[in-house]
């Protein structure tokens, strides 16, 4: 992508602003031809999101899966490489976590079979995501193609565990057993109560915390240690990160390996958050919107989170919509993410030229006063 | 023995079926990338096209004005990635991606608007849709030992549009390898300086193949809802963009072995159904599962080089920067 | 600027009634700051083969882009037969006649020669005619000039010299009547060179105007009628080459430059700290751009690598500081030997003592999105100077940046900007403090000055000075000559990745170095 000369805070601050502006401003025009009120539906999105009863509790559900999935294309990114598997890499995570619980939730009790069950889950995400950045680094193959392979190869293999050994004996259905009360991520709204304030009841849980600490732990890790700082020098100059005597091949390894733990971590929340066992499709296409998120975020975990927040809010507000609406759903939704990713992403710089000649204008007329 | 004869026939029968619009986005694939333009969006364009095709077949009955409804709609995707990644040299996989993420949710709410169907279109009607054609003396010649059966079980009795697919390869070969409009656009993908030291235009060439891939594309997803389906259901591409993208890695960019691992695919897939559950001797029971992930498997292993080596066209995820 | 013009060569049969060829009148063209052609008046008789010689960077390429219409020209006009021309395209520059052999040829490697000729000048959709012609033009080409070359081979599998025929061909399929070639033989061997020149002749006497942009005398010599003289974007002289000389055209090209007085401490040299024998290296592709270097540098001496950038410095700056694994031979630093079996990284380099200041800030010495701070530690990331724990202190990172910036006078005197948007001699700046904290018994310095201002140069001259006084063993790549003669103690001159001279200071001077640079070597001229 090319710079266009503009300062800092114009490519930072105002083109995102401009883009999801164009994005919500196409969606509505498409709102608005399907024969609906786009400002009507802003509304009750609005209101689905945040005012109703347990709305906010939702939006803040979705927001922690898009958080993981958000980090986890960012650190990728930060590397130079677009890791478009993390919708794999969150599957797998849930994997990682079935396979932990299922195996140990009789025997260990909760403060340690969530940590376990935490850790697996990073683990298979990790390991999904280290072996095409492997691939990439040492073999040269295309890491977007081989990450998209591995989406197929992740959700074929789980069908297939899901209806076979994994399945819950008796049942016909292609999930797991419900998982033991040890292996449950405690529920916002119980922590809540046990501080005497009572909320409504959601899938909110304490992954939150976790993806918050994530984010904590993604800022320190990029910009805070010689890691980091090995990874971003790669991701902006090969070239010096080679004189600098920087390992490549281990450093787009480990920072493929980091990106699939966050989006595998994506399962602490999707799957022993709420369901509290591991059925079919439960990333729900999270993973690509987590490109989007990132996207929109510019890879910094604190536009990551803010971001994440729009996302889990339109996911919310956007199920709010079907009842609402006779034509527009929740997919009118994907829709504004779609083109979020249009503007943000591939023509991020599409009003660039505007904006410096407004620049270059306003610059000159304080030049002639 | 007979028997199992008699199912291979049918399996291969379904392989055409299943690998047709495989082949058609193959081609379509193959042209986009060997111009240098990667083409994630195959999947969405293909969607889009398959809606487009049944929305207008119900609304006019026609399924001509329904290919070319699909067409135009995949086109119109073709041209937007054009524009983002051509003319404004954006990331061209992310252009492809909000394709396809546009496609599935644009197919479903325009589908809820029109129908109320859940995203879904209503049955089409016979007329509405483009119908097996039995190939002359099919019945007659049955009773032939082995070749009957080929000839009215495989060959002859699908839809115009399979063998749209069949004739798109070699015509795609032809024009990729026997003419100065495939000559430009296999240099175009490989060294866009030579193209335009040359005097022509890249951007115009790449326009033009990622238009000729948007015309395939519709096809194929034509073929998908008013041909091999008898209307419109919400994600019915189901991944067959990505695997006919596999499918053009696994060809190396080139036609005839594009088909041919299309028809791999394809055939994977057509086993798969029939030896759900079935016990085979000395294996136990059919892997089906990996069969399924056999394409994918497949590409990995080939794109690490593990198995001969695909070589992408040179240029190709690079925009062409013009007027230095 | 001189612009004398001797008409008539030995061979250039042109009469003055005859309109030229090919003729610019005040060509300029900027980019940003730097003038890269400055009104460029130019005349090149029909039927002459006509040089264009000058250092790297005089100009030359940028003048032929604008001929070809790669370029635009902010100002100037371009004639083609004595009427003016506008040539907005390559497409237009074809049509006026104009064909190019570019430096890195345009071809499609996986295509056929036929393929490659074809391409652009198509002349039926389904190529039967196209192909038809197109292999009558090459056999035509063989019978004509001796352009022999297979069109059924592809372009991959020929060597560079049979590659360039192809280029040649294509650049005349159109009848085009005037071809450019941009340093056409920096590819070649020399028997395939020879090959070229007699092709060349063959046009010439056939009707055809050749330019030849080059910076190698000898072929000026042996091939043209007429030579212009190009120097820092403008034109210096025009002679008929029968009555130049090198000598003539070396002092024409490089110029009689001020030398920038630098004193030199008197140091008393050491042990050599740095012992090259019989050093090579051979690239990916298999050309040996090193070709068994022998020479030493020892403590508070400065040598400079003189050449033509392109024959090979590139690459022993970047084996000497690890970044690249010798071929063959060793390099010894400091007493620790290294070969090709046991090659060090730039990590194990940096260990050994040696710092590098490579020639290309902008894509190695710096990461430019980066801030002065984070590129105050870059190389030097895994040691002490990111701090002592786990992760980098950023304290003590600020700390050493803002030293940095003090001791070398860095401006805006702060570390905080990118790196960016410092200037191009606040970048070197940035390098050369990051570098020589270090504390090196070994400098590599490459281009030490390229696109840096004045001030900052005579900053830059006084620091090397300074390490060369501690006694610290620099070795400098330098295009510059005047840079090498000003600081160093010897030059090492190389040439086609060989070394064609190891000549001290007080024996040196611009024209035998100019000789040697060119691949006369020492003694020979």
């Amino acid at each position: 992508m090319n710079a266009q000369n503009l300062p800092r805070w114009a490519d930072i601050g105002l083109l995102p602003v401009l883009n999801i502006l164009a994005a919500l401003v196409v969606s509505g025009l498409i709102i608005a031809l399907i024969g609906e009120d786009p400002f009507r539906a802003m509304g009750v999105m609005i209101k689905g999101a945040f005012v109703y009863k347990g709305a906010l509790g939702y939006t803040l559900y979705y927001t922690t899966n898009f958080i993981f999935t958000g980090l986890a294309v960012a650190v990728a990114f930060h590397c130079a490489m677009f890791n478009i598997g993390g919708e794999g890499q969150a599957y797998m995570g849930g994997l990682g976590a079935g396979c932990a619980v299922l195996l140990a939730d009789a025997i260990l009790p909760g403060f340690l079979m969530i940590p376990f069950a935490v850790v697996f889950a990073s683990l298979f995400g990790a390991v999904w995501a280290l072996i095409p950045g492997w691939l990439q680094a040492v073999r040269g193959s295309h890491i977007v193609i081989t990450t998209i392979m591995f989406n197929f190869i992740a959700s074929t293999l789980i069908v297939a565990l899901l209806a076979g050994p994994m399945m819950r004996d008796g049942q016909g259905a292609p999930e797991t057993r419900p998982f033991a009360e040890s292996a449950q991520m405690p529920y916002m709204h119980d922590l809540m109560a046990w501080f005497g304030i009572e909320a409504a009841r959601t899938p909110l849980n304490i992954s939150l915390f976790l993806a918050l600490a994530a984010a904590v732990l993604v800022w320190f890790i990029i910009w805070r240690t010689r890691f980091g700082y090995a990874v971003r020098a790669m991701g902006f100059s090969p070239g010096a990160a080679e004189y600098a005597g920087m390992n490549s091949t281990r450093i787009i390894v480990l920072a493929m390996a980091l990106s699939g733990a966050l989006a595998g971590l994506m399962a602490s929340n999707a799957v022993l958050g709420e369901p509290h066992k591991l059925v079919l499709n439960f990333t729900g296409g999270y993973g690509f919107t987590g490109i989007a998120v990132a996207l929109m975020g510019r890879n910094h975990p604190i536009g990551i989170v803010l971001a994440a927040l729009l996302f889990g809010a339109l996911t919310q507000g956007g199920t709010e919509l079907d009842f609402e609406f006779q034509t527009i759903t929740r997919e009118t939704v994907l829709v504004v993410q779609g083109l979020i990713i249009l503007f943000s992403g591939a023509l991020y710089y599409l009003f660039a030229p505007w904006v410096a000649r407004v620049l270059n204008l306003t610059a000159k007329k304080e030049a002639a006063t | 023995m007979s028997d199992f004869l008699f199912q291979l026939l049918l399996t291969f029968d379904a392989t055409l079926r299943v690998a047709a619009p495989l082949i058609l986005c193959g081609m379509a694939g193959i042209f986009s990338e060997r111009s240098g333009v990667i083409d994630i969006g195959l999947e969405g364009k293909m969607l889009a096209g398959a809606f487009a095709a049944a929305a207008a077949a119900v609304m006019t009955g026609s399924p001509w004005l329904g290919l070319f409804a699909a067409i135009g709609v995949s086109v119109c995707l073709s041209l937007l990635h054009g524009f983002a990644c051509i003319t404004h040299r954006g990331n061209q996989v992310i252009s492809g991606l909000a394709i396809n993420i546009l496609a599935s949710a644009l197919t479903v709410t325009i589908g809820i608007a029109l129908f109320k169907r859940g995203g879904n279109t209503p049955s089409l009607e016979q007329d509405m849709r483009f119908r097996p054609i039995e190939w002359p003396l099919a019945e007659t010649l049955e009773s032939v030992p082995l070749l009957g059966p080929i000839y009215s079980g495989v060959i002859s009795g699908h839809n115009l549009l399979v063998y749209v697919a069949l004739l798109a390869v070699p015509l795609s070969a032809w024009l990729l390898f026997r003419t100065s409009f495939g000559l430009r656009i296999r240099a175009v993908g490989e060294s866009p300086e030579a193209v335009d030291s040359a005097g022509i235009s890249v951007y115009v060439l790449r326009y033009k193949a990622v238009i000729l891939a948007g015309i395939l594309c519709g096809i194929a997803g034509a073929y998908l809802s008013i041909a091999h389906g008898g209307g419109f259901g919400r994600e019915m591409s189901a991944g067959k963009g990505y695997i006919a993208l596999a499918a053009v890695i696994f060809g190396k960019w080139r036609p005839v072995p594009t088909l041919m691992a299309c028809l791999l695919f394809g055939f994977l897939d057509a086993a798969t159904a029939r030896l759900q559950g079935v016990e085979l001797p000395i294996i136990g029971e059919a892997p089906t599962e990996l069969m399924l992930a056999l394409p994918y498997i497949l590409t990995v292993v080939l794109l690490a080089g593990f198995i001969g080596k695909a070589t992408p066209p040179k240029n190709i995820g690079e925009p062409y920067p013009k007027g230095k | 600027m001189a612009g004398e013009v001797t008409e008539g060569g030995a061979s250039a049969p042109s009469s003055p009634l005859k309109p030229y060829a090919l003729e610019t009148c005040g060509i300029s063209k900027s980019f940003g700051e730097v003038h890269a052609n400055r009104n460029i008046d130019l005349q090149i008789s029909t039927g002459s083969i006509h040089g264009i010689i000058g250092e790297n960077g005089a100009g030359k390429s940028t003048l032929m882009n604008i001929l070809y219409g790669l370029y635009q020209a902010d100002r100037g006009e371009i004639l083609i037969n004595g009427e003016v021309a506008k040539i907005t395209n390559s497409a237009a520059a074809i049509k006026h006649g104009i064909g190019m052999v570019h430096q890195h040829f345009m071809l499609v490697d996986l295509f056929t020669v036929l393929e490659n000729v074809m391409l652009g000048a198509e002349e039926d959709f389904a190529l039967t005619k196209s192909v038809a012609s197109t292999r009558a033009l090459i056999s035509r080409m063989d019978k004509d000039y001796g352009l022999t070359v297979d069109p059924d081979t592809k372009i991959a599998d020929l060597p560079v010299g049979l590659q360039q025929r192809v280029e040649i061909i294509k650049a005349m399929r159109g009848g085009q009547r005037i071809l450019i070639l941009d340093e056409p033989t920096g590819v070649l061997t020399p028997q395939e060179t020879e090959g070229l020149f007699a092709i060349l002749r063959a046009l010439r006497d056939e009707g055809a105007t050749i330019m030849l942009i080059t910076h190698k005398l000898q072929e000026i010599m042996a091939l043209t009628d007429q030579v212009s003289v190009m120097r820092q974007g403008e034109m210096v002289a025009h002679r008929a080459t029968a009555v130049t000389s090198r000598e003539e055209l070396a002092e024409l090209m490089v110029g009689r430059k001020v030398l920038l007085q630098v004193a030199k401490p008197d140091v008393v040299m050491g042990a050599p700290v740095l012992k090259a024998e019989n050093l090579r290296y051979v690239d990916d592709n298999g050309v040996e751009r090193i070709k068994g270097l022998n020479f030493d540098v020892r403590a508070g001496e400065i040598l400079s690598v003189a050449g033509v950038s392109g024959n090979g410095q590139t690459e022993l700056l970047d084996v000497l500081a690890g970044i690249l694994p010798p071929s063959g031979g060793s390099m010894t630093i400091d007493g620790t030997k290294i070969t090709a079996e046991a090659p060090v990284g730039p990590a194990g380099m940096r260990d050994l003592g040696v710092s590098h200041v490579p020639e290309d800030r902008h894509r190695r010495g710096l990461v430019l999105p980066f801030d002065g701070l984070e590129n105050s530690i870059l190389g030097f990331q895994d040691g002490p100077a990111a701090g002592e724990g786990f992760a980098m202190d950023k304290g003590a990172i600020a700390a050493r940046a803002q030293r940095h910036v003090e001791e070398f006078d860095v401006r805006p005197p702060t570390a905080g900007l990118r790196a960016a948007q410092y200037s191009g001699g606040n970048q070197q700046k940035l390098v050369l403090a990051r570098e020589i904290d270090a504390a090196p018994k070994l400098l590599l310095i490459g281009q030490p000055t390229r696109g840096v201002d004045i001030g900052a140069i005579e900053f830059i001259y006084e620091r090397l000075m300074e390490m060369k006084a501690q006694g610290c063993a620099i070795l400098m790549v330098s295009v510059e000559l005047e840079e090498a003669l000003s600081l160093s103690d010897r030059i090492l001159v190389m040439s086609n990745g060989e070394q064609t001279g190891m000549v001290n200071r007080e024996d040196a001077d611009e024209k035998s170095l100019g000789l040697m640079m060119a691949g006369i070597e020492e003694g020979a001229a």
